[in-house]
């Protein structure tokens, strides 16, 4: 790893002064990502400004219809959150399938989403929901949230601090984790919102990150039920081709996951 | 420079490093605490798990100024007045081990998994937490069984 300089931040406010200030700064939050991509010399980033312990963006609410999971949370509290589970347990679900045990302690909802891997889960959860981004400067919507690979709505200057979920009326999340990486090599996540309507977001399978799947979303929508996935026509086109799968592989997961995540719901 | 004061298996300890030093770094380089392993240096093997605030957590993936404030437990700490924890003398009583490099990270996981989820943990769910745990001699089997026979100890001890 390049030398760097470490700060910690107290405040969201502080966080941004810092970034602003660094010559080219990074956040960092659980790091799962962003050590290991520095201790293999891809980033040497000039400073990094530690948000874990900034007190608002930790914390998980449940109020109404509405989850809303601070950015700096971990996925193990998220997991084993009564709250979550209680109004959207395919949210604690989702969260509990992330990595192993010692990633979930220490990664971040906001890190994850931020980073906009192709293969990561929450994006899945987040376009799935039709979740609300909350940041130091606006509110973005999850269709306005994702726009590629590794690629985001967010400013340079901007810090994720809370993303609010909807509460479904029934929602789960299927994925197919690479036998060796236990990354999703495809990830379904479908949701029945209150107002009746389906969403359905694909993650893992993408060839521009996570995306909603319009042709699931009206067989779903007609009929909420595995049955519906099986005359649903999927495209191989600009789905990811790589050594783990072909994209013809990855169309068929995506029919087979999002069976397997209705008859679950 | 990073001055980092923390409690490291019950003792406070101070140390300064280099802003980039990793957590495992420090605990091994610098306080010569050698029971903490580096395996793949990938965050995928588990060998480096210690305890940070309770949490498992991969020392490897951790800079060493997170550490500020913490209260860390590796391997040396989980023995009492000379005698073995429960898990490290099931993973004995089981041979738990072949070569021995993941031991440590082995059983810090455990310790942490019994703790989270109790004693009446069963095989499948022990097999499932130890995702984030490689055993390049894939001695599971021997693992698994260790855990459990410790898990009901920790549970008649508590």
């Amino acid at each position: 790893m390049y030398q760097t300089t470490y700060h910690k931040a107290a405040s969201v406010a502080e966080a941004v002064s810092l970034l602003s200030g660094a010559e080219d700064g990074k956040l960092l939050a659980g790091g799962h990502t962003l050590l290991p991509t520095m201790k293999q010399r891809l980033a040497s980033p000039s400073d990094i400004i530690d948000i874990t312990g900034i007190a608002e963006l930790n914390g998980i609410d449940a109020s109404g219809d509405t989850v809303t999971v601070g950015a700096a949370t971990p996925h193990a509290d998220v997991e084993t959150s009564a709250a979550v589970k209680g109004a959207i347990p395919a949210l604690a679900a989702l969260a509990g399938t992330i990595g192993d045990p010692h990633v979930r302690n220490v990664g971040t909802l906001g890190g994850s989403i931020a980073n906009a891997d192709p293969a990561a889960d929450y994006p899945g959860a987040v376009l799935g929901l039709g979740a609300t981004v909350h940041t130091n400067q606006r509110t973005i919507a999850a269709d306005d949230f994702f726009t590629g690979l590794f690629e985001t709505a967010l400013n340079d200057d901007e810090i994720i601090t809370s993303v609010a979920f909807p509460v479904p009326a029934q929602a789960a999340y299927a994925k197919f984790p690479n036998p060796a990486s236990r990354y999703s090599m495809t990830g379904v996540f479908v949701a029945k919102m209150k107002d009746g309507s389906v969403r359905v977001a694909v993650t893992g399978a993408g060839d521009d990150g996570v995306f909603r799947s319009s042709a699931l979303e009206a067989a779903l929508s007609s009929n909420w039920s595995a049955d519906a996935v099986d005359g649903v026509d999927i495209s191989a086109d600009g789905l990811l081709s790589d050594i783990h799968a072909s994209a013809a592989y990855r169309a068929n997961l995506i029919k087979q996951m999002a069976k397997r995540a209705v008859a679950a719901a | 420079m990073a001055t980092v004061s923390m409690t490291v298996n019950g003792k406070a300890v101070q140390a300064t490093v280099e802003d980039r030093t990793l957590l495992v770094d420090l605990l091994r380089e610098t306080l010569g605490l050698t029971g903490t392993h580096v395996g793949c240096d990938t965050s995928q093997c588990g060998a480096c798990v210690i305890h940070m605030n309770g949490r498992a957590v991969k020392a490897c993936t951790k800079l060493a100024a997170q550490a500020e404030g913490a209260d860390i437990t590796t391997i040396e700490g989980l023995a009492t007045d000379g005698a073995l924890h429960p898990m490290q003398e099931a993973f004995r009583e089981h041979h738990g081990l072949q070569c021995g490099f993941c031991t440590p990270g082995m059983i810090m996981s455990a310790v942490e998994m019994i703790d989270r989820l109790g004693s009446d943990i069963d095989e499948a769910t022990i097999r499932e937490q130890l995702e984030g745990n490689i055993c390049r001699c894939t001695g599971y089997h021997n693992i698994v069984k260790a855990i459990q026979s410790a898990a009901g100890q920790m549970g008649s001890n508590a």
